[in-house]
């Protein structure tokens, strides 16, 4: 066979490979998610969704779950947010490149990496008991925030780093301050990136159970957390109880198709905004 | 030497520069004369760029860098303590080597200087932007679009974008680091005119790779290699008739 023949057939099997990799992902994804609503989407009602369950859990809704899972996603990103783009500005902008900052930065690349659990138990040892905020609201959100505090970080960083130097030169050499020049001329440029980031770790904390399992999380509670040191039920959560702790879990298995169609729904969501944000914000700039 | 009666701007004197432990910069020593303009010739990694860098201490932003010896502009010594580094930077202004405008409109381009320093009156910047731009020759070209993306110009309009933004913060003495090497010819030729009406009211210091282009717009040149000043002389000297044999080398293209 002719080199040339034989190079043409090595892509045609390379690129064939690679579709059938995507095609693997994409249909496995897609059966999940037919599954689920063709299971769960008879359920979904006006009343499903705002009504709080009722007799022990195999009638009415799951508006509580869904306020809960809202209200901790909240508070978790008024924990990650700032204070995870605070971090990446001092790692990104300011920081030495010493042996310390590589340090720093290879322990936030490996927290993002400890199981949930993990956190879960680390927020029980430290809110709950040594902050004494008890199981609550808050300290689940604080977990959850911890948690994706080094997506934060990391994501955040990586939006900086795209920032070309030669605006921060440029500014500088107008006689901008370091502050000036990377609020005007780095930030600006940076935050599509960065929300794209943050909203994608909220959107894992917002469908993670391990974390606010001992630390916030209720069974079932008959009304709505009045504060934040109430417990709180949440989606991934009542998910879990649904689908193997009831009493009769056969009974209440659409419920539990739905709830996961809801909360599949909203991260989905989540996820969806944060590339809409994202490509708005770069058309807006070309 | 003649210094053509002008006064001199910038004095450098015994300059050593160092990155880290590497000693890019040995005992430089060079009058930058007032509205006059000096070019800087020499090979790729002469320390051209790192020289003209520490006249506004772009190099501070560089960690594990070092300088001796003194820099005076206008008689004081920039890199004293007391000297703030953002008043310098307003005086000294820089056009760098790959235009580099902003993302944002043409307009907000040229006020971001001038932003920065806390202007906010609207007619002032206005006028400012339009003398910028008139400055830097480019008036004609943008007047009806001021608010597109900077990006959408052409390279050459892009670097004379970057020049008027360096005029409208009215600074002293304006340094270029080959400003020419990323545009096409015609452009050259256009920032080239421009440097030549720009030492009526500024000081220039051009870093150029291109020998003609150091012959036709400089009064002075400087010729520097591997980190030493070889030979300082009123341009037309140093490509005439120039004192060492390694700078008539150069000039003549027998290497570099």
């Amino acid at each position: 066979m002719k080199p040339a023949a034989r190079k043409k057939i090595i892509q045609a099997i390379g690129f064939l490979a690679l579709r059938a990799a995507m095609a693997l992902v994409l249909g496995v994804l897609l059966l999940f998610l037919y599954d689920i609503g063709k299971k769960g989407g008879g359920v979904i009602s006006w009343e499903f969704l705002s009504q709080a369950p009722r007799r022990g859990m195999t009638e009415g809704g799951i508006f509580p779950a869904i306020f809960g899972t809202f209200l901790v996603t909240v508070i978790t990103a008024v924990l990650s947010v700032p204070l995870g783009m605070c971090a990446a500005i001092y790692l990104n902008e300011y920081a030495k490149q010493t042996g310390l900052t590589r340090l720093i930065r290879l322990s936030i690349r490996n927290l993002s990496g400890v199981p949930s659990i993990v956190y879960g138990l680390f927020g029980v040892i430290l809110f709950v008991n040594a902050m004494r905020f008890g199981t609550s609201v808050l300290s689940a959100g604080l977990t959850l925030g911890l948690m994706t505090l080094p997506w934060t970080i990391t994501a955040s960083e990586e939006a900086l780093k795209t920032i070309p130097n030669s605006y921060r030169e440029g500014a500088l050499a107008l006689g901008a301050t370091k502050w000036q020049m990377i609020r005007t001329n780095v930030l600006p440029y940076a935050v599509p990136g960065m929300l794209t980031g943050t909203v994608l770790g909220l959107a894992r904390a917002a469908g993670e159970t391990a974390p606010i399992l001992f630390t916030g999380a209720a069974f079932y509670l008959p009304f709505l957390p009045r504060s934040l040191g109430d417990q709180f039920m949440a989606l991934p959560y009542h998910l879990y109880i649904m689908a193997t702790q009831h009493h009769a879990v056969l009974q209440v298995r659409p419920l539990a198709y739905g709830t996961a169609l809801v909360l599949i729904v909203l991260v989905l969501g989540m996820n969806m905004t944060a590339v809409i944000i994202r490509y708005r914000l770069r058309r807006k700039q070309r | 030497m003649s210094s053509a009666g002008n006064a001199i701007k910038i004095q450098v004197r015994n300059l050593d520069f160092y990155y880290g432990s590497v000693r890019a910069l040995k005992n430089v020593t060079i009058d930058c004369y007032d509205r006059k303009v000096t070019a800087i010739i020499g090979p790729s990694g002469c320390g051209k760029s790192t020289f003209i860098r520490t006249l506004n201490r772009m190099n501070d932003v560089i960690a594990g860098t070092r300088v001796e010896g003194t820099i005076l502009l206008d008689g004081s010594n920039i890199n004293a303590p007391d000297v703030d580094v953002v008043e310098l930077r307003r005086r000294v202004g820089m056009v760098f080597q790959k235009p580099n405008p902003f993302p944002k409109s043409i307009y907000d381009n040229i006020a971001y200087g001038l932003r920065i320093n806390g202007l906010r009156d609207r007619r002032e910047l206005e006028e400012t932007v339009e003398r910028s731009l008139r400055g830097a020759a480019l008036w004609e070209e943008v007047k009806d679009r001021l608010d597109e993306n900077a990006f959408a110009l052409s390279g050459g309009q892009q670097q004379r974008l970057c020049i008027a933004r360096s005029l409208a913060v009215e600074p002293e003495v304006i340094l270029f680091d080959e400003p020419c090497s990323a545009i096409d010819p015609i452009a050259t030729a256009k920032v080239e005119d421009l440097i030549e009406t720009l030492k009526k009211s500024y000081t220039v210091i051009i870093v150029t790779h291109n020998m003609q282009q150091a012959a036709r717009v400089s009064d002075f040149t400087a010729f520097m290699m591997l980190g030493e000043l070889v030979e300082f002389d009123v341009t037309e000297k140093i490509f005439t008739n120039p004192a060492n044999k390694l700078t008539e080398d150069y000039v003549t293209g027998r290497f570099g």
